[in-house]
């Protein structure tokens, strides 16, 4: 692994989710040597675990696979998974990162066949469901992974599960040798394309979701909603298992709020509108969703959307920032607050309350160089005009997937544009 | 008397807004105030008064000059400051709360016989005095305050808790007569008038307020 080939024209993408993915490929498929450097062991990012997109409502698999299948034929683009980039320094032309490459504990050998997840009986909390149920400790992340390739958890070595995982694997693909390493890669530009992580919900006191089982957070509903997720698809609330039909979606959950993030995330408006059309989905007509909102921010062609779900019968919409939320002793959620419609009290009981999330970077933590310059919510906002460090995505604002693609394309189109220079300074 | 009220009725004519952001403490906060209902819904006073922060912040924007400076709601804030953690903008709604009672209060506009304001009052005669509250006379003008009768009902339901004050050494009945002071009450009194011409000056009142020791 560690003779990754880099030289100061590779374009190095960090960060392999839509945003990071779309770069690359825009970028090889114009002829430029790209390095997509992705620390989860797959390629997708947070798309990848949404059940439905907005607002066509499609699922991810769609968008997902024809990149994926893009990035398979394209021999311009080298990718590491399990590889985190920790710091970058440099400048435009010459620069220099520092990547930790976890260990796999699986080779390339594998054809994901399973046998080794049936061969342990290890469980480890599932990631990929936010830690709603366990999986397997040797497992494939998700049905759309990429590289379609098994990953022993790191629990799992020393123990004598790791050899039952050796022993069944008929391909030889386990190597319990594997060590984390650290490399240096060069690179011309660089396009940082780390995403998004969701705000803390535990922080946002009143709204207990720390104390009661029944206050969920948006991420967590799309799992709740996909078949592949922890009740295979139906709608089931975490404290008792019983049937979630009265669902309340609590807006601006972490956002919009100077004691939390203090920009609006954008796009939780319309994941919430969509997810009550999971609800309808699930429960036709006794299905009852409320939106609790300051106010409904679906921008531009969104409106359309809002229209259709103003209209539908199982939705109500409810102006008001909720106060506080309880749990009763039946396991349902009261929120309180008053209505800015009439400055009515209320007192509302619901199956369910699902927290529309803030979005934060997931820049945090990382050493760039000093030339980036980000907002007050630590989004990278630009950069100096002699940089060859571009973000992209969700690193740069909160946007849908729609945005984050277009953001991603310009900044490999940006990154194109230093390699040309270079290499034309280099002939 | 020099109407203040009129005074200031003059100069802002139908902007009240303006008027709070220039003349009330934490004033200028008011217009950040997006309306989003937390403050409202994390009062402890819950469904009992009528104009919660919230509305009271609305009301200001929408020229309630009136209904504001004599709503009853701001005396009855007990600055529990529920409200000001969780306004996500961050209003200091506790304070504009007590910034716009203690202006009601100049113009002679807060409504009469509010026990806080009475309250406030009595307890700010009673310690600008001597420099030392005098527990006694105090409890007494405030229990006395509705009457005769009605004081001596409450000093009779009241009277265990005197009793436990008086063994703690808390009441001495001979304050009655006469009040312990701090050492210099004339400084002290020169002193509270001080601020209070720099109030009128920074507030830029023309007619000397309603202070708080009229
Ligand atoms: C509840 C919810 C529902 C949503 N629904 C929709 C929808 O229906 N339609 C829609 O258009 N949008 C939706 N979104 C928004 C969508 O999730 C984002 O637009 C999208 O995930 C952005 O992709 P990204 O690649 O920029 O970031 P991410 O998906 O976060 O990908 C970033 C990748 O970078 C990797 N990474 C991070 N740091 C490093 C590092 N230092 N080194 C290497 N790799 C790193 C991460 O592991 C990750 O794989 C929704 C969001 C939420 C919260
Ligand atoms: S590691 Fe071996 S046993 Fe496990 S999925 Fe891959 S090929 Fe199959
Ligand atoms: S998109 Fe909607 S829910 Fe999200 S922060 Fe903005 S206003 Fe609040
Ligand atoms: S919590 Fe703050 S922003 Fe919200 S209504 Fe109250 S004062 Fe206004
Ligand atoms: S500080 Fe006053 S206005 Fe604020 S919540 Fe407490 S009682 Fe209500």
């Amino acid at each position: 692994m560690a003779e990754v080939v880099a030289t100061n024209q590779t374009i190095l993408v960090v960060g392999g989710g839509i945003s990071g993915m779309t770069a690359a490929i825009e970028a090889a498929e114009c002829g430029k040597q790209v390095l997509l450097v992705e620390k989860s062991p797959t390629l997708g990012g947070r798309t990848a675990l949404l059940y439905r997109y907005f607002p066509k409502l499609c699922h991810p698999t769609c968008g997902l696979e024809i990149n994926l299948r893009r990035i398979k034929s394209n021999r311009n683009i080298r990718v590491l998974t399990l590889a985190e980039v920790s710091a970058i320094s440099g400048k435009r032309g010459a620069y220099s990162a520092t990547v930790k490459i976890a260990p796999r504990y699986v080779n390339e050998n594998c054809t994901a066949c399973g046998a080794c997840a049936e061969a342990v009986s290890a469980e480890v909390l599932n990631p990929y469901n936010y830690g709603m149920n366990k999986m397997k400790a040797a497992y494939l992340p998700h049905a759309m992974a990429y590289p379609q390739r098994y990953v022993l958890d790191a629990s799992l070595i020393g123990t004598p599960d790791a050899d039952k995982a050796k022993a069944s694997c008929k391909y030889g693909a386990i190597d319990l040798e594997m060590q984390e390493e650290t490399i240096e890669i060069k690179a011309g530009a660089v396009v940082w394309a780390t995403g998004w992580q969701p705000y803390d919900a535990a922080k946002i006191q009143p709204y207990g979701y720390d104390r009661f089982a029944n206050v969920i957070t948006s991420l967590e509903f799309e799992r709740l909603a996909d078949p592949h997720g922890p009740t295979g698809g139906k709608i089931l609330r975490p404290s008792d298992g019983k049937e979630a039909k009265n669902i309340a979606f609590i807006q601006c959950a972490g956002s919009r709020d100077e004691n939390h993030l203090r920009h609006c995330s954008r796009i939780c408006c319309m994941a919430s509108l969509k997810q009550t059309q999971y609800v309808k989905e699930a429960w036709g007509a006794e299905a009852k969703s409320t939106v609790y909102y300051i106010d409904i921010r679906a921008i531009d062609r969104f409106e359309d959307f809002y229209q259709k779900v103003q209209k539908d019968p199982t939705v109500s919409f409810l102006k008001s920032k909720v106060a506080k939320v309880t749990q009763d002793k039946s396991g349902d959620v009261i929120l309180h607050g008053v209505d800015t419609e009439g400055y009515h009290r209320y007192a509302n009981a619901h199956d369910l309350a699902v927290l529309a999330i803030g979005m934060q970077p997931s820049v945090a933590g990382v050493d760039i160089p000093a030339e980036i310059v980000a907002d007050s919510s630590g989004f990278i906002e630009s950069s100096a005009a002699d940089s060859g460090f571009f973000g992209a995505g969700c690193a740069t604002n909160a946007l849908d997937v729609n945005r984050a693609v277009q953001s991603s394309t310009a900044a490999a189109l940006r990154a194109i544009q230093v390699i040309n220079k270079l290499a034309r300074a280099e002939a | 008397m020099g109407d203040l009220n009129q005074q200031m009725l003059d100069k802002y004519r139908n902007n009240f807004l303006h008027e709070v952001e220039e003349k009330v403490d934490d004033g200028e906060w008011v217009k950040m105030c997006m309306q989003c209902g937390v403050c409202a819904g994390s009062c402890t006073f819950g469904p009992d008064w009528e104009h919660t922060p919230q509305k009271i912040f609305m009301m200001i924007r929408a020229g309630k000059r009136e209904e504001v400076l004599s709503s009853h709601s701001m005396w009855l804030c007990t600055s529990c400051y529920n409200c000001m953690v969780r306004c996500p903008r961050e209003l200091p709604i506790t304070h504009i709360m007590h910034g716009l009672a203690s202006y009601a209060h100049r113009l002679g506009l807060a409504p009469k016989n509010q026990p806080t304001r009475d309250f406030s009052l009595i307890f700010w005669e009673n310690c600008t005095k001597t420099g030392r509250v005098n527990e006694l006379r105090m409890t007494i003008s405030v229990y006395f305050r509705e009457g005769f009768v009605s004081g001596v009902k409450k000093m009779w339901t009241l009277r265990n808790i005197g009793r436990g004050l008086f063994f703690a050494k808390r009441l001495n009945p001979l304050e009655l007569f006469v009040s312990h002071g701090c050492k210099d009450k004339d400084g002290l009194r020169r002193a509270l008038k001080k601020a209070d011409e720099i109030e009128a000056r920074r507030r830029g009142y023309e007619v000397q307020p309603r202070g708080y020791s009229s």
